[in-house]
């Protein structure tokens, strides 16, 4: 089914707040672990109230408000969550004072905020939400799973729900990650998509789109169709799911004016999408919009935010490679590891 | 009109029983499954009762087939689920679009807090294979992986509602027509940070818990899992046995009240219950069963018996918390809960509220007390409400 996003919410290692920022300044990050760009929340929260959120639950409820701002809508009818990793500063806040007291004279605030579903709870309670509430955390389909979930509510008569996805990156969880070999030397160049290196580079954000069945005066794109591919066997097998993918959209491969993919830089990882942009990407425009927000488990949702913000404004900054337009169709095709394959097809108003 | 969803299989593994039948038969003789920490290393030993599945990883990784060094979630989780799909007959998922979707709170959280230990005192230390795991995703990722599922997999977080909301996610995607099968449920090992986090919120009884008790004073935690095989009627009417019952509604609605206290009114529940009563086509009155949430929290019961009564009086039905017998499994609890419902339609059963003695003066209805037999139980409503405001209530009705 398709569907139309509303408005967006992002925040992300780039300006994607606000959308003149993002359009005039390429936020350049050193290392391997880019941070978030956190706004001045107390535009989006009242000032007590950030003070006792953890930051995952700070960008979530602010990117969520910059959302439903952005359409004029007060109360959505429901929200979905995904985080793959959830709320973690709390989580090792909580481990830690386990093991260093022995099990001892420990507080339950960090224990409270650790559990997954903190951020979509807090948004809710912020805005008195009572209706449906749900959070997903699988690993790279999170994000995915929570829109599916969006989806079907719309199909069932809902209007209104806003689905979104944050992961945060911590001391700990970079360190742990550095160890499986996931990110550059710290010191190597951060152009990461630019050449092959061993590893990427570690990312974080928040996305929130509020999705709507019925088409809504001044809706931003629609949203024609998602699909998920999980451990597929073979390089060609993801080619012919994407062949498949366009084929049940109606939209032939000559109509997608733009692919944003999930290239990472690191040579293994990428093996699938040198393979695509050889075959059913040949001849394509491709952003690898990792270059953009690093990597981690939901980063589809910021290449949706992008995907959004190119075809609603029918323009890219110009830091970003010359796309044609007229732009009418963006495919997006993000895998996370080669075993969590997403696809997107988001098309003009 | 939604096309049915029918429950064609079943397995739970919990502190009563490495299965079903031996859950029933724990339930029938009255035999709770709360007793001093004897698997889970932790300080809090011989302090607190806890219920516990009563294997050792070893003894789980060989029923299952999966390693030992497997997260305890993702033992439990496998053993219920295959003992489901058995159940229902189904034993490989050619020309089936499967899914799997599974719930728990923590993830590989037993490993990563021994890796912790060792990653503290020195950054590059720790078996990264202990860390792996963490993620909830992961769990659920084992066990498809092991049985064989690859269609659709997905893992539900919302705290203590979690395996609800993963049981009435497989039966929308049912409705939907996107799959025609999906084991759903959820699975949750004790951990030392989940009994740490609970214990610092002082809502742990420190003798076995009294759900709707008037001296109630707090919850005892359990874990183990509960899975459904839930199939669209075409492939019920392929699989050569009767239905369980089917799913008949489902409702999720948020508190907004609080980050883990519910609203002394209730409201989540009650606007769980009553949606999920609406979504299924029935009144409170065709119910015959309430299947509680009932932890046995002084919070908990007010607000969930509050709700009750202002949905359903006059007239009550039976009502009982079987985590008097189970503990609190919080991420297996509405998956285990969804399959004592479904066992209750299929036998005419209800189970006893073991421990109750003073009623809430609050509340105008008591639970049951004794084990029942030969009883009518076409509906049940099955409540899971937790940290977050997450309420979901699930409705079961005879097929």
């Amino acid at each position: 089914m398709q569907v139309y996003i509303r408005s967006t919410g992002n925040i992300s290692p780039q300006h994607s707040l606000e959308k003149d920022l993002f359009f005039a300044h390429r936020e350049m990050q050193d290392g391997n672990r880019w941070h978030a760009v956190e706004p001045e929340y107390s535009r989006y929260v009242d000032s007590k109230m950030i003070r006792r959120m953890s930051r995952i639950v700070r960008m979530g409820v602010a990117a969520s408000k910059a959302c439903l701002d952005e359409a004029e809508v007060r109360m959505p009818s429901g929200i979905v969550t995904g985080t793959a990793y959830g709320c973690l500063e709390d989580t090792g806040i909580f481990l830690r004072r386990m093991i260093d007291n022995q099990e001892e004279l420990l507080t339950p605030t960090a224990f409270i905020q650790s559990t997954h579903n903190t951020v979509g709870a807090q948004i809710a309670l912020l805005l008195k939400c009572h209706g449906y509430n749900n959070t997903i955390v699988h690993r790279g389909f999170s994000f995915e799973n929570a829109l599916m979930d969006a989806m079907l509510l719309l199909r069932e008569g809902m209007d209104n729900v806003l689905a979104g996805a944050i992961d945060e990156i911590t001391e700990d969880s970079h360190a742990i990650l550095s160890r499986f070999g996931l990110y550059i030397p710290a010191n190597d160049n951060p152009e990461i998509t630019a050449k092959k290196h061993k590893g990427s580079v570690a990312g974080e954000g928040a996305s929130f789109f509020l999705l709507s069945s019925q088409e809504i005066h001044g809706a931003r794109a629609i949203l024609r169709g998602t699909s998920t591919i999980y451990k597929p066997e073979s390089l060609a097998g993801v080619e012919s799911r994407i062949h498949a993918f366009l084929k049940e959209s109606s939209v032939l491969s000559d109509g997608i004016g733009l692919v944003l993919s999930g290239a990472n830089g690191d040579g293994d990882h990428d093996e699938i999408d040198d393979y695509l942009s050889a075959t059913a990407f040949r001849n394509k425009t491709i952003i690898p919009f990792k270059q953009l927000c690093g990597e981690y488990p939901t980063a589809s949702g910021f290449a949706l935010w992008l995907a959004v913000l190119l075809i609603s404004e029918q323009k890219t900054p110009d830091w970003l490679p010359n796309v044609s337009f007229p732009l009418r169709n963006i495919l997006i095709h993000n895998h996370y590891d080669n075993s969590h394959h997403a696809l997107y097809l988001i098309s003009a108003c | 009109m939604n096309p049915p969803v029918f429950v064609a299989g079943l397995g739970v593994v919990s502190a009563i029983g490495l299965d079903a039948a031996a859950c029933l038969h724990s339930f029938e003789t009255e035999e709770a499954g709360m007793a001093d920490i004897k698997i889970l290393h932790t300080r809090l030993r011989g302090k607190l009762p806890v219920a516990e599945v009563k294997l050792s990883n070893e003894a789980l990784a060989e029923l299952t087939g999966l390693s030992s060094g497997m997260p305890r979630t993702a033992l439990l989780s496998a053993l219920a689920a295959r003992e489901a799909l058995a159940d229902a007959g189904i034993f490989n998922f050619k020309d089936l679009r499967a899914g799997f979707i599974s719930a728990n709170t923590v993830g590989g959280m037993d490993k990563t807090e021994d890796f912790f230990e060792s990653f503290m005192m020195n950054a590059a230390a720790g078996k990264l294979r202990d860390v792996v795991y963490h993620e909830c995703g992961s769990i659920t990722e084992i066990v498809a992986d092991h049985l064989g599922i690859n269609h659709f997999i997905s893992t539900v977080s919302t705290a203590c509602s979690s395996s609800a909301n993963a049981v009435f996610t497989g039966a929308r995607m049912i409705r939907h027509g996107l799959l025609d099968l999906a084991l759903v449920g959820g699975a949750d090992a004790l951990t030392r940070f989940t009994l740490n986090g609970f214990n610092t919120l002082m809502i742990l009884d420190k003798s076995f818990c009294k759900p709707f008790d008037e001296h109630r004073q707090g919850l005892n935690l359990g874990e183990g899992a509960g899975y459904l095989v839930l199939v669209s009627e075409e492939i019920m009417n392929r699989l050569n046995k009767s239905a369980y019952c089917r799913i008949a509604g489902y409702s999720n609605a948020n508190d907004a009240y609080h980050q883990t206290a519910s609203s002394p009114g209730g409201t989540g529940s009650f606007l769980a219950m009553k949606n999920a009563l609406e979504n299924s086509g029935l009144v409170p009155g065709d119910i015959d069963y309430i299947n509680l949430h009932g932890t046995g929290t002084n919070n908990n019961d007010i607000a969930e018996g509050t709700a009750i009564k202002l949905l359903f009086d006059p007239v009550y039905p039976k009502m009982s918390s079987t985590k008097s017998f189970t503990g609190h499994t919080l991420g297996a609890s509405g998956g285990m809960e969804a399959v004592f419902s479904a066992l209750a339609i299929r036998h005419g059963i209800i189970y006893p509220n073991l421990r109750f003695e003073t009623p809430m003066k609050e509340l105008p209805f008591t639970p049951v007390t004794k084990f029942l037999n030969h009883q009518r139980v076409k509906h049940v409503i099955s409540n899971s409400f937790g940290f977050g405001g997450n309420c979901t209530s699930l409705v079961f009705s005879a097929s």
